[in-house]
């Protein structure tokens, strides 16, 4: 299942052009192999989201990808180099092939249209040819695949918990059989036990469907549990790459350990850091605490 | 401030038999939520008792009935034995004792006013008649206690230039301001960035043991509930299902419920668990 490429990203570089300029992603070269989640970490600022929004070809001004390239590789063989879709090219590319689900996903589903309508138009949009029958067909078979009601077609965001709003939006991202999905911390409003159960499903739906997965999240214990590689990001760059497990094991960046320790640990041994002296509050707080304070 | 060393018998509050319906309305219909059920426990000073559950479990019905934000429907809310009462100025010194720390930093700031004003007015509410050079010198104190430093430049500026952690510092020092022996904080680190939530909880820590404050910490992050906690409780559709020194109820759940919330804890131990037990799964054949 893994092995050959679905997704390469060569030395991207992402600008936001504002007074001075910020570089938020640096000189990044990322592989995505088909089927495989692959994890990316870093905190906020970091330019994670900034990369996956270049990859997708979402940035807007005055973010400008300055250098580098992405190239999809399509099942049927051919290469797409997305940095030059133009127009309509470009949209017949998204979601298609590359879909996503966004940061915050609860909130970005339209409140006053139903559900129905929402998933109706990707079809519209992507899938001209679809009467009306295999839309419903296809939109009901999509909510049963991310496990809610298909009669809750008819129903508007207010109406579903914020789960089931998360589950729409997989669904949503599901729509044209895309094969790769980029998610940008799909759970981090949920709760533990409702993020335990999306989790788990696009874990199935990826063994189900083969896509391949750009989890992004700051989440760093759960990204270990269910990625198969994890990249972390730090200031635009990936300071590290590698296997989960080694991520987990063995890390080798200064600032990978230093995120890794930031979680203490559910079941091992009661550590000492937290509730400890004066000296590792100013430890734990970080450089980041005293510097200027910018968005959090 | 109440930097009082630890007395012979420790100030306590305590929740005695506290329930909490709400009345819903859909149409003509009227049906009652039962948000908290019964729920007795007392926090004495000096101690941090953590109340985990998933949303909708009644956690924060409690803190903001504590915080007196909420009446009870029955029950009570004892400080140092005596029920707290709703008005004058008995409710005003429990107020004094007994503050919150709101889960959002971005929203419990008023961006209008810079940080001094939200250290000043508690400040000056709980200590009426205080002269100006002494307000000022204490806003500035508190800011110290929690680090936020040059405090005298801190003072003058507004949440929008302060990052997230910064800005929940300054509620923890406004929650300090009145002197408070109490702290009720509703998920107080959970809109942060992972790599500051610790340094926030050990500026908590720490800030406890130096005024002995009794702290209850509401929060669904298992792991910082153990490491932070002398007690945890349990709660599911607000009920205490569980409850016991942290180290217990983490490594040792008795109740299902316990249980579950466990297994819903990411544990980067589990690697690749997941992917293994799906793929179980679905050459079984099931759906």
């Amino acid at each position: 299942m893994t092995g050959d490429a679905v997704l390469t990203a060569t030395n991207v570089s992402i600008e936001y052009e504002v007074d001075p300029p910020v570089k938020a992603v640096r000189n990044v070269s990322l592989t995505l192999n088909r089927g495989e989640i692959l994890g990316l970490a870093g905190e906020s600022g970091c330019g994670k989201t900034t990369l996956a929004y270049g990859m997708n070809r979402l940035l807007k001004p005055p973010a400008l990808m300055t250098a580098g390239e992405v190239v999809f590789h399509d099942r049927t063989g051919e290469d797409i180099d997305v940095v030059a879709l133009a127009d309509e090219e470009l949209r017949r590319f998204r979601w298609d092939k590359v879909s996503m689900v966004f940061q915050g996903a609860m909130n970005s589903l339209n409140p006053v249209i139903n559900i129905r309508a929402q998933l109706f138009d990707v079809f519209t949009t992507h899938r001209p040819d679809m009467s009306k029958r295999q839309k419903q067909q296809r939109s009901e078979e999509l909510l049963e695949l991310v496990g809610v009601d298909p009669k809750r077609l008819t129903s508007f965001p207010h109406e579903l918990s914020g789960g089931m709003r998360q589950r729409v939006m997989i669904a949503m991202a599901l729509a044209l059989d895309p094969q790769v999905m980029i998610m940008d911390e799909p759970t981090t409003a949920l709760d533990v036990v409702v993020q335990r159960g999306i989790i788990r499903e696009i874990m199935r739906l990826r063994e189900k469907l083969g896509f391949a997965v750009i989890f992004i999240t700051h989440d760093l214990p759960m990204l270990i549990e269910i990625s198969d590689r994890i990249a972390v990001m730090l200031q635009g760059e990936i300071v590290e790459l590698g296997m989960a497990t080694d991520v987990y094991r063995r890390p080798q960046h200064e600032y990978t350990k230093r995120l890794l320790s930031s979680f203490p640990s559910l079941r091992g041994e009661r550590g000492d850091f937290v509730r400890t002296g004066a000296q590792s509050v100013s430890a734990t707080l970080g450089p980041s605490a005293t510097l200027e304070g910018g968005a959090a | 401030m109440t930097a009082e060393s630890t007395p012979s018998t420790p100030r306590t509050l305590e929740a005695r038999n506290l329930v909490k319906d709400f009345r819903l309305r859909s149409g003509l219909k009227v049906s009652t939520l039962h948000a908290v059920k019964d729920v007795s426990f007392t926090l004495e000073a000096g101690r941090t008792i953590a109340l985990v559950g998933e949303s909708g479990s009644g956690k924060s019905t409690i803190a903001k009935m504590l915080a007196r934000l909420e009446t009870p429907t029955s029950g009570q809310i004892l400080l140092d034995g005596k029920p707290a009462s709703r008005s004058g100025r008995d409710a005003a010194a429990y107020r004094g004792d007994v503050q919150m720390v709101f889960q959002d930093p971005f929203a419990s700031l008023n961006p209008f006013h810079s940080i001094a004003h939200h250290l000043e007015r508690p400040l000056k509410i709980h200590n009426p008649g205080i002269g100006r050079a002494e307000l000022r010198k204490r806003t500035l104190e508190l800011l110290d206690r929690v680090r936020l430093s040059p405090s005298d430049r801190m003072a003058d500026r507004r949440p929008h230039e302060l990052s997230g952690g910064q800005r929940q510092r300054v509620a923890i020092a406004r929650a300090l301001a009145p002197g408070a022996q109490f702290i009720v904080a509703d998920e107080p680190v959970s809109m942060l960035d992972v790599s500051i939530r610790l340094g926030v909880l050990n500026l908590l820590a720490q800030l406890q043991r130096e005024d002995h404050l009794g702290v209850l910490y509401i929060t669904h992050d298992l792991a910082t509930a153990r490491h932070f906690s002398d007690e945890i409780l349990v709660m599911y559709r607000g009920d205490i299902v569980e409850r016991g020194p942290a180290d217990t109820v983490i490594l040792d759940p008795q109740h299902d419920y316990t249980r579950t919330l466990l297994g819903a804890a990411p544990d980067p131990e589990n690697q690749g668990m997941l992917r293994d037990e799906v793929r179980r799964e679905l050459s079984a054949g099931r759906p």
